[in-house]
């Protein structure tokens, strides 16, 4: 396809009002007689609440009002469930989402117990050391295999036990696999709890306006027309009624999706009741326990192979920290559990997880959202596997890739949009051929690593497949119209995180309307602009919204050749359109400018014919069948201190296919901020606990986000097999930087320390040096 | 996050900061570069009724040698201006190695030597660098003033023999011999983290390479800084080979008591002391020759 | 509660007189008292660098100073960095045209971290720049094109 705009490394048109410090953000919105909201929170993980005091918070100067479970009435009730269980056969689900405020018990540190609002943060801080709670503590779940054993403490005392939801899937017959295979694997992995720390925290300004009767809400969150339209319904007003914005997002990657934390059904409900603009910013430590986590999780798996290293079949049990409640249901177990099967030809699959509750902050996606676990589970196996049957790490992987002609590739499970989990297309080998290359695969085993040896220095390389599920449905819309001006304005539900939407989105605008990227508007988030739409998650924006925006402004495209044709009393065919401008072919002095004709298609005299709408508009939606499937491979070099266990990581090469790019810039960057978190959450990031379910190191002194000194210079290689899905070709790649790297890193340093010589193997991520000396001493 | 409210005062004088220490007493904080008091006040983990901001009172920053070559440093000296201060640089470049450790530049730039030390954060690189140098520190309130060695000085987790009253004004560090080798290493977690372990070796040769005089000292080693004297006295009289320094390292494992923290185990700390202490010691015997 | 101290800071040039508490963040001086929102704030503890502002010259913290400390002196923050509006400096430019933001929330922060590293050092190595960039955290980019962009503009701005 000849292009003008998509595939162009366009810089942004974000930029320059971000960069000039003009960018709203939403702790930058100041309202006249605006208060200010703080919650009072659980210092305990597991409690019963007696009682609340709160008269001389209410006494304290500056305070306007302090709320509590009680103070609610019938406003309090349980959340909604934003993903209900998937239809599989025997699934169980039980549901228990988060409330706005405890009542009678608290059951993870960070709950809020009640809300202060206050003429100022700093009084409202001050008054949530007036109020009085008597808890009386309970104990506390925190291990996963603990919380499951007879007689655990139970999260919700009016379940029997801890589980929250049990998911069987097979593909095949696992068991007669078994009984054929040569060779079996079998493994106990373990991956911990970490946090997407986004640089802005949360936060949320609501402002009831009495005389238009409309409540305005500015969030952060990911998507804002869902939460518009639970907040009517909550609220008891129309939707029209209520505009959510989602301005200028500090990054999201997930967690700023969810409906509701508490915070988002009680700001909005404050600013009604009290007549006056409410403003809550979380700050960094509640951010540490009120925004959701990720990544606990528990596998014990087992690989089938016959004697040529072909997998046979795979079967993998898991547990899965859902936290005290679970309101995002079964979206990351589901990833993994489908993630497992990874760019690899298995027969045969059978896996269960169990989620379990636990006395912790609640999980929800956060970029990878389990697919890494999988990843991790099945890559760490064929490691192993090689090793056993004396193969090549990377031949192991060669023999079992789907090849080229296999697709569209059916797994026959069920993924977290709950339709078979299909790849739509791809070509794996020539991924990892490419990663080969890059990296330099035969000389590192044949020279430098013999030679780092040789010098006492300790190399080692890492090389690992993914693949990841994008772009899923059920829908995005985008409404194009071309102004009198000549601009052309797009409007989108989805709200936008830094991922560059005002740019592709535009660009892809502008490949069918001939005007230039910087005379594309793009309006995202606000839903008085637009108010259909899911969300930006499971990287879909690009995908889904811009295939949406690619309809729509097809459609424009054929008004305006049809207005144009008219205008000219031409065919439409002899039209060219570039440059703002309609012209005959030919012929370039005859032309009309877009906004001339957007100005004539809206006549303020004469009739608009039947059959035909004023203006140069059209809204077009969006909803691929099911979710395109990105794959790449990573592969790096890296040192380790042999000393100090601490890693320097050399060489870093991500080959990855992510169909038609529509910004190679951009996506570069969507890449290497993946990777850079994949970093961080391999080596850096862990939340550690305490026994009685403390978060230990809530500061970002403490919890450790990779600086520049300790992400490196990545070498990036594109392969391109375009998506059949939607009429782009694109698939997401959002957060495909972050999926592969726990598994990169546990190869690499087992290489680099020629731990399986000892018998050592690495099974867990995060890893750390302290954590690293522990295992390679034996205190695994 | 916002800090308590307090009462501040910003006095033009060290006598009038004094004045307001001693009529507030362990109500009162100073406050110098904020760097550790105020995130502090903004986790509400400290809420002091009184500030007194000594940014304003003049003198306290000088950086300068006295008549006996020994280097003296205000208190309130930020630690950026140390670190590429000539004289500082030449006399004990020890200090611009380990500040450079120190958090980042942007904290260096308000952070000053005499908060860091009063601070006593035994993770703190600074501590145990005074240590190893065998600084004394100058403690002045409304009495009077006092010398303090710095073995002395730090008693615990942010526990130093400041009196309520008492303000540390200035940091004496003594010359250091001819063919005295300095150096301070640590591994942290990430650049400008506090180090998971740092090690200050000092080691002074004579004219044939034999160690007259070593000094050890670690961070996040213990409740305060801790000394290692039994390995710097194992290396006196040594010619610093590779096995007097295995043996030294052996014994500064021994000497420290690391307390263990959410990024290294107590033991992986212990395991870090013998390995920084080794590579700080050759590294000291380098430069020492 | 203790009384409201008088404050007269020149920020990007311009003198500004309040009087405020003596426990308002310098952070919250700037974006709320002076409505200057380009100042982020990601941590209020020193970490992230989102805050970072010059004071005299030398990039600090805004979220550990309060804003009575600032009393007499000059303040540089994002906001002061175009050289006219609808401009953009070199450094800025060079911001965008090398991607180096995404959410574009640290972004302010390392403005600022990178404006006085540029003056003192015209002509850094990769591995300067990566440590200068240290204390400023960003989650989005992985700060290569940060790297590139310091880079960028050190070269545009030594070829004037
Ligand atoms: C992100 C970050 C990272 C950091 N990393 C490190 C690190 O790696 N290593 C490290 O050592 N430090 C680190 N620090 C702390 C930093 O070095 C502080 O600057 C230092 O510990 C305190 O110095 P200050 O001048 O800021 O003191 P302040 O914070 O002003 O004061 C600290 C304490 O000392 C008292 N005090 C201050 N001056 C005096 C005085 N003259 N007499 C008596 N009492 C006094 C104060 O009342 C207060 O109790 C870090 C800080 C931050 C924010
Ligand atoms: S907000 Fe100041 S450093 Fe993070
Ligand atoms: S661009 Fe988002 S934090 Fe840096």
């Amino acid at each position: 396809m000849e292009t003008r705009h998509i595939g162009r490394a366009v810089t942004r048109n974000e930029d320059a009002r971000l960069l000039a410090g003009r960018a709203l953000f939403v702790d930058d919105v100041e309202l006249p007689g605006m208060l200010h909201a703080a919650f009072l929170r659980s210092p305990h993980a597991h409690a019963e609440i007696r009682s609340v005091d709160v008269a001389a918070a209410r006494a304290r100067p500056g305070v306007v009002a302090v709320v509590t479970a009680e103070d609610l009435g019938a406003y309090w009730k349980p959340g909604p469930l934003l993903v209900p269980p998937p239809p599989i056969p025997g699934v169980v689900f039980r549901q228990r989402c988060q409330v706005p405020l405890a009542r009678g018990v608290v059951r993870h540190v960070g709950e809020p117990v009640a809300m202060v609002v206050a003429e100022s943060r700093y009084i409202a801080e001050d008054a949530l050391a007036d109020i009085v709670v008597d808890y009386a503590p309970l104990p506390a779940v925190g291990d996963l295999e603990a919380a499951l054993a007879p007689g655990a403490p139970r999260v919700h005392a009016d379940l029997p036990d801890n589980i929250a939801a049990e998911v069987r899937q097979a593909k095949g017959d696992y068991a007669a696999a078994r009984a054929r295979a040569a060779h079996l694997v079998r493994r106990r992995f373990r991956y911990d709890r970490g946090a997407s720390i986004p640089m802005e925290t949360r936060g949320i300004v609501a402002a009831w306006d009495a005389k238009a009767d409309r409540l305005t809400v500015w969030d952060t969150t990911q998507a804002p027309v869902v939460i518009r339209n639970g907040l009517a319904a909550m609220l008891g007003l129309a939707e029209s009624q209520v505009r959510v914005v989602a301005p200028f997002i500090g990054g999201g990657f997930g967690p700023k999706i969810m409906m509701f934390y508490p915070e988002e059904m009680l700001v909005p409900w404050a600013a009604l009741r009290l007549g006056r603009p409410v403003k809550w910013i979380e700050d960094r430590l509640e951010h540490f326990f009120a925004t959701t986590h990720e990544r606990g999780q528990i596998h014990e798996a087992e690989l089938a192979l016959d004697a040529e290293g072909r997998i046979l079949g795979v079967r993998d049990e898991f547990l899965m920290d859902t936290g005290a409640y679970d309101p995002y249901g079964l979206t990351v177990p589901l990833n993994s559990q489908c993630t497992l099967l990874n760019c690899y030809d298995i027969p045969a699959y059978e896996s269960r997880f169990r989620a379990v509750f636990t006395n912790r902050t609640l999980v929800s996606p956060y970029r990878g959202a389990g697919r890494q676990h999988g990843i991790f589970v099945i890559e760490r196996l064929l490691d192993a596997a090689a090793r056993e049957l004396g193969l090549d790490r990377v031949e192991i992987r060669r023999r079992n890739l789907i090849p080229p002609d296999r697709f569209p590739y059916r797994n026959e499970i069920i993924y977290q949009d709950f339709a078979p989990l299909t790849y739509d297309s791809g070509d794996y080998a020539a991924l990892l051929d490419k990663a080969l290359a890059a990296i330099r695969y035969e000389r590192f085993l044949s020279e430098e690593q013999p030679r780092a040896r040789a010098e006492g220095r300790h190399l080692g390389l890492g090389i690992v497949c993914y693949v990841e599920g994008t772009g899923i449905g059920p829908y995005e819309g985008a409404k194009v119209r071309v102004q009198p001006s000549g601009k052309v304005t797009l409007a989108t539900g989805i709200g936008t995180q830094g991922q560059g939407h005002f740019t592709v989105l535009a660009q892809v605008v502008a490949e069918q309307l001939g005007v230039d990227v910087r005379d594309v508007e793009v309006t995202t988030g606000d839903t008085d602009q637009f108010d259909w739409g899911v969300g930006t998650f499971a990287s879909r924006g690009a995908v889904v919204a811009g295939a949406a925006t690619h309809e729509a402004a097809a459609a424009v495209r054929a008004k305006v050749l049809k207005a144009a044709a008219e205008h000219f009393e031409c065919a439409e065919a002899d039209l060219v359109l570039a440059d703002g401008k309609v012209s005959i072919a030919g012929v370039p002095e005859r032309a009309i400018t877009l906004g001339e004709l957007a100005r004539l298609a809206n006549p303020l005299r004469g009739a608009v014919k039947p059959g035909t709408e004023p203006g140069l508009e059209a809204t077009r939606y969006f909803g691929p069948e099911m979710g395109a499937t990105a794959a790449g491979v990573h592969a790096m070099v890296i040192e380790v201190d042999a000393e100090t266990l601490r890693p320097t990581i050399h060489r870093y090469v991500v080959v990855h296919d992510c169909g038609t790019v529509l910004n190679p810039l951009i996506l570069a960057g969507q890449i290497q901020g993946g990777v850079a978190q994949g970093i961080g959450n391999a080596f850096f990031e862990r939340l550690v606990w305490s026994e009685d379910g403390q978060l230990l190191n809530a500061s970002l002194a403490d919890y450790l986000l990779p600086t520049s000194l300790d992400v490196p210079r990545m070498e990036l290689h594109h392969t391109v097999t375009p998506s059949p899905l939607n009429p782009l070709g694109t698939k997401g790649a959002g957060e495909a930087g972050a999926i592969p790297v726990g598994a990169l890193f546990a190869q690499a340093i087992e290489d680099a320390l020629d731990l399986p010589s000892r018998g050592i193997e690495i099974a867990e991520i995060p890893l750390s040096p302290s954590r690293l000396w522990e295992i390679v001493h034996g205190g695994g | 996050m916002k800090p308590a409210p307090f009462e501040w005062h910003a006095p033009d004088s060290v006598e009038a900061a004094l004045a307001l220490k001693a009529a507030h007493g362990d109500d009162a904080r100073f406050l110098a570069g904020g760097q550790s008091l105020v995130p502090a006040m903004n986790f509400r983990i400290a809420q002091p009724a009184v500030l007194v901001d000594l940014n304003r009172a003049p003198g306290l920053g000088t950086i300068a040698q006295d008549a006996e070559g020994a280097l003296r440093i205000g208190a309130m000296a930020r630690n950026a201006r140390i670190e590429r201060d000539a004289t500082a640089r030449g006399s004990h470049p020890i200090l611009a190695e380990a500040l450079h450790e120190v958090a980042h530049p942007q904290i260096r730039n308000r952070g000053t030597l005499g908060g860091n030390l009063a601070h006593a954060d035994p993770a703190s690189e600074m501590p145990a660098v005074m240590l190893a140098l065998g600084a004394r520190f100058l403690l002045r309130s409304l009495r009077g003033a006092r010398e303090v060695p710095a073995e002395e000085f730090f008693l615990g987790p942010l526990a130093t023999a400041l009196g309520p009253d008492e303000m540390l004004a200035e940091i004496r560090l003594p010359p250091l011999p001819p063919r005295t080798g300095t150096a301070f290493l640590e591994v942290a977690r990430r650049r400008g983290d506090y180090a998971m372990m740092g090690v200050a070796a000092v080691v002074t040769l004579d004219a044939d390479g034999r160690c007259t005089h070593a000094r050890i000292a670690c961070c996040s080693a213990g409740p305060t800084p801790m000394a290692a004297p039994l390995a710097a006295a194992a290396l006196e009289g040594s010619r610093l080979e590779e096995a007097d320094i295995a043996g030294a390292a052996a014994l500064v494992r021994q000497e420290v008591d690391p307390m263990g923290s959410v990024h290294a185990s107590p033991a992986y700390q212990r395991h870090l002391a013998g390995v920084v202490a080794a590579r700080a010691l050759r590294l000291a015997k380098a430069r020492a020759a | 509660m203790s009384a409201r101290v008088a404050v007269t800071v020149s920020v990007n040039g311009t003198t500004h007189r309040r009087e405020v508490e003596p426990r308002l963040l310098l952070s919250d001086f700037l974006r709320h008292e002076l409505g200057l929102t380009g100042t982020h704030v990601g941590c209020e503890h020193g970490v992230c660098g989102a805050c970072t502002i010059r004071l005299d010259g030398a990039p600090v913290r805004s979220c550990l100073m309060f804003a009575v400390q600032a009393d007499g002196h000059a303040i540089a923050t994002v906001e002061g960095l175009a050289p006219a509006p609808g401009r953009l400096s070199v450094l800025q430019e060079a911001f965008r045209d090398a991607h180096a933001l995404q959410c574009g929330y640290c972004t302010p922060g390392i403005l600022m971290t990178v404006s006085a590293f540029l003056e003192e050092t015209p002509d850094p190595t990769e591995e300067e720049v990566r440590h200068a960039l240290s204390g400023n955290l960003c989650r989005c980019t992985g700060y290569q094109h940060i790297v590139d962009a310091v880079l960028l503009a050190a070269r545009r701005l030594r070829e004037g």
